[in-house]
């Protein structure tokens, strides 16, 4: 896609947008609700128009090539089955309006199913089948037919969050078993990381930053994204004073920290971002002069199974949430009891303060 | 003061039996929810209380007194559905202002109490604007404000945050526990989200087709739960079926297939058939070498997850084990390919007699 933009009347859904997806690659579109993840999707599907840019499929222009000629298959978000038919011949409509023989179209269909893993169910009607099945039933439908380019549209949206789990693992093996190039939209960022070999963070019409997802979570280029993907605690101050080896910050009522970067100058407002797993929680004191060994009280702790997530105030008033796994739960916390919080200078991003403010950025509402 | 008892309550819809005599005590001031996969009855148990629907069989109390027979409006309880009810034509304001004025409130005392609620669901800005203008977060936080502005003290939720992002679902979800403990209030809460129950609830009830399998805090479900079904349906697990080889002191040692594992667990029947689950993040994993391993395995993936790394690696035995490590604790490169050996600590190993339908049909979450 090449500076490629939207508008349905005021609104900006696409927003001189480029974007590459290679021969065979799995890539992940995530965003909040409303930043255009879908309009693109149906850009390349051509079921939407761009206003401008151009939009190319192994490097042959496609603008104004008709949806069914793109050979794309676009899996919607409500699976648009066909509701008068079996299951096996929902799979095998693809293939047997492209020519095949019934007998052969069936046989595509059916491995289809036994991949999807509902062999089991091919006379059934979509009515028949439970929420997961049909899901399963219109991936089994897009990978039938012998398109090389997979939309797919938050296909694991409507599921239940158990079975979502087990399901994101299984499409991406069915989408690089069959060997295709796929473009999945979702706004659940785990999911994302699973599935797709790179991630485009999309927010407002615009790609924030595409990467594979080590790199987005790891190294965030922004504090929309560091939010956006994984959360994090995010502190404001100003940088103080700068070294070789990093800088100073002063935190909200003189607290100081350090940090690694030092792209910044004194005088400079910052906003400091640390994931809540990256962060310790000590119960003594110690070495207080030790750097970022910030004091605070502990003001609760909500247990997530894989994690607990404690929430301490510190004694400047901001609030960090530590996450600790429950593979590493040695030890308990009563609530108001006094501890300290250690933050690592090599786990700390640093940001320019933002010119709409923190708020803006963190806003997903 | 608002308790809930459920006896016996069974609801069938012709030859389905959607609830099958149901109990369930609810103290006041507490918060439960109500977890299960699609079609489980969660939904329709929770009608009950509100009266939406009558149950088949069984008596509904709120505040230990009979409520079968008492309208929808009179049962004192809030609702909060999953399709967000705005009236549309009113703003913000006059929508969480609602209640207190159908009930009469005179406007000095409703402002005050509708300003509160708003305070506390972070909208005072929003005040003025109207539904068609708000985000669906915006929008769900609204709604919520209403009923909490209903006066009552018995909340039910069902799916409050279902048709939100995930992002959004994290924020509010700490909200809305938030506002129901502050102001005291009982609250049913029926989710598909396990980790949303774990957040919000003091207990979670677990149901499958009807039935109530396991009722217990969050940490309990998860770190002990008494049921295979509980055990997949809350977190993952790894499954292993095998058999009782030997009973030790404090360790009880199970043949898979060949292949040992050892479970702290109370033993039954020496012999007997048993499934044994470990959670993934309590697997430990390390490169092949000098110690005596009791598994040994290949690793086939490695999925980036954020704050995990997770693995799928192929034991000697045939096994796939799922591994979860913490990415700020992987101190080892693991890469597809590396040979590893696989320990199951005791502690985490635990036991299950064989379900008599077949593991699989056991834990299914459809």
């Amino acid at each position: 896609m090449v500076n490629v933009s939207k508008r349905f009347r005021n609104i900006s859904a696409i927003n001189n947008l480029n974007l590459e997806v290679k021969d065979g690659e799995y890539l992940c579109v995530l965003g909040p609700t409303g930043s255009g993840k879908t309009t693109l999707l149906k850009i390349i599907a051509g079921l939407v128009n761009p206003d401008k840019g151009e939009v190319y499929i192994d490097g042959k222009l496609v603008n104004n090539v008709p949806p069914q000629e793109r050979n794309t298959a676009f899996v919607p978000q409500n699976y648009a089955l066909f509701p008068h038919l079996s299951a096996v011949q929902n799979v095998a409509f693809g293939p047997t309006s492209k020519g095949l023989s019934r007998e052969e179209a069936n046989k595509i269909s059916m491995k289809m199913l036994e991949m999807t893993r509902l062999a089991g169910r091919p006379d059934s009607q979509p009515n028949e089948l439970s929420g997961g099945m049909q899901q399963r039933l219109a991936l089994a439908r897009g990978l039938a037919s012998d398109a090389n380019l997979l939309l797919l549209d938050e296909p694991l949206g409507a599921l239940d969050a158990r079975i979502r789990v087990e399901l994101r693992y299984k499409i991406r093996n069915l989408v690089k078993d069959r060997g295709f190039t796929a473009i999945h939209v979702t706004h659940d960022q785990e999911e994302a990381m699973i599935v797709g070999d790179r991630i485009a963070v999309l927010r407002e019409g615009q790609i924030q930053q595409v990467n594979v997802p080590t790199k987005v979570y790891n190294e965030p280029q922004s504090i929309f994204v560091a939010n956006f993907v994984g959360g994090a605690n995010f502190l404001e101050g100003f940088v103080v004073d700068r070294d070789h080896q990093g800088a100073w910050i002063q935190l909200r009522n003189r607290f100081i920290a350090r940090v690694r970067e030092i792209d910044f100058s004194p005088g400079e407002k910052v906003i400091l971002a640390i994931r809540e797993e990256l962060t310790t929680i000590v119960k003594r004191g110690g070495e207080e002069q030790e750097i970022n060994f910030f004091p605070g009280t502990m003001q609760s702790a909500s247990f997530l199974g894989n994690s607990t997530v404690f929430k301490i105030l510190l004694k400047n008033g901001d609030v960090v949430n530590s996450r600790i796994p429950v593979s590493q739960y040695k030890q308990d916390f009563s609530e108001n009891e006094g501890v300290y919080v250690r933050l690592h200078p090599e786990n700390i991003m640093t940001y320019p303060y933002p010119q709409g403010g923190l708020f803006r950025e963190l806003e997903a509402i | 003061m608002p308790s809930v008892q459920l006896v016996n309550i069974t609801k069938k819809y012709r030859d389905i039996t959607a609830v099958e005599n149901v109990n369930l005590a609810i103290e006041d001031k507490e918060y439960v929810c109500i977890i299960g996969p699609s079609g489980c009855g969660k939904t329709t148990l929770i009608k009950c209380v509100s009266g939406i629907i009558q149950p088949t069989d069984g008596e509904i109390c709120i505040d230990n007194k009979r409520v079968n027979e008492v309208p929808i409006q009179d049962r004192g309880v809030g609702y909060v559905f999953q399709d967000i009810a705005l009236f549309p034509h009113m703003n913000v304001r006059e929508n969480v202002s609602y209640g207190p004025f159908v009930k009469g409130w005179s406007p000095a005392q409703t402002r005050t109490l509708v300003e509160e609620m708003l305070n506390m669901m972070v909208l005072g800005d929003r005040a003025r604007d109207h539904p068609n203008v708000l985000s669906g977060g915006a929008q769900q936080k609204t709604a919520i404000a209403r009923a909490l502005a209903s006066g009552s003290l018995l909340l039910l939720l069902d799916e409050p945050l279902g048709s939100l992002d995930v992002k959004v679902r994290k924020l509010l979800r700490h909200e809305i526990r938030r506002m129901i403990k502050d102001l005291n209030l009982t609250a049913i809460h029926v989710t598909h989200d396990q980790e949303e129950a774990m957040a919000v609830a003091d207990r979670i009830v677990v149901m499958k087709t009807g039935k109530i399998v396991e009722v217990g805090t969050p940490s309990q479900l998860y770190l002990h739960p008494k049921e295979l079904f509980t055990a997949n349906f809350v977190g993952e697990s790894n499954f292993f079926e095998g058999r009782v080889a030997e009973e030790g002191d404090k360790k009880i040692k199970i043949n898979v297939d060949g292949s040992f594992l050892y479970s702290s667990e109370k033993a039954p029947a020496e012999d007997a058939k048993v499934v044994a689950a470990i959670r993934p993040e309590f697997v430990a994993m390390e490169h092949q070498q000098k110690t005596e391993p009791l598994w040994k395995g290949t690793i086939e993936t490695v999925t980036f997850m954020g704050s995990m790394m997770r693995y799928e690696v192929k034991a000697e035995n045939g096994k796939v084990v799922d591994v979860k490590i913490p990415f700020s604790s992987v101190s080892q490169e693991f890469e597809a390919g590396s040979r590893v050996n696989l320990k199951f600590p005791p502690e985490s190993v635990l036991l299950y007699a064989y379900p008599r339908s077949g593991l699989e049909k056991e834990i299914s979450v459809e």
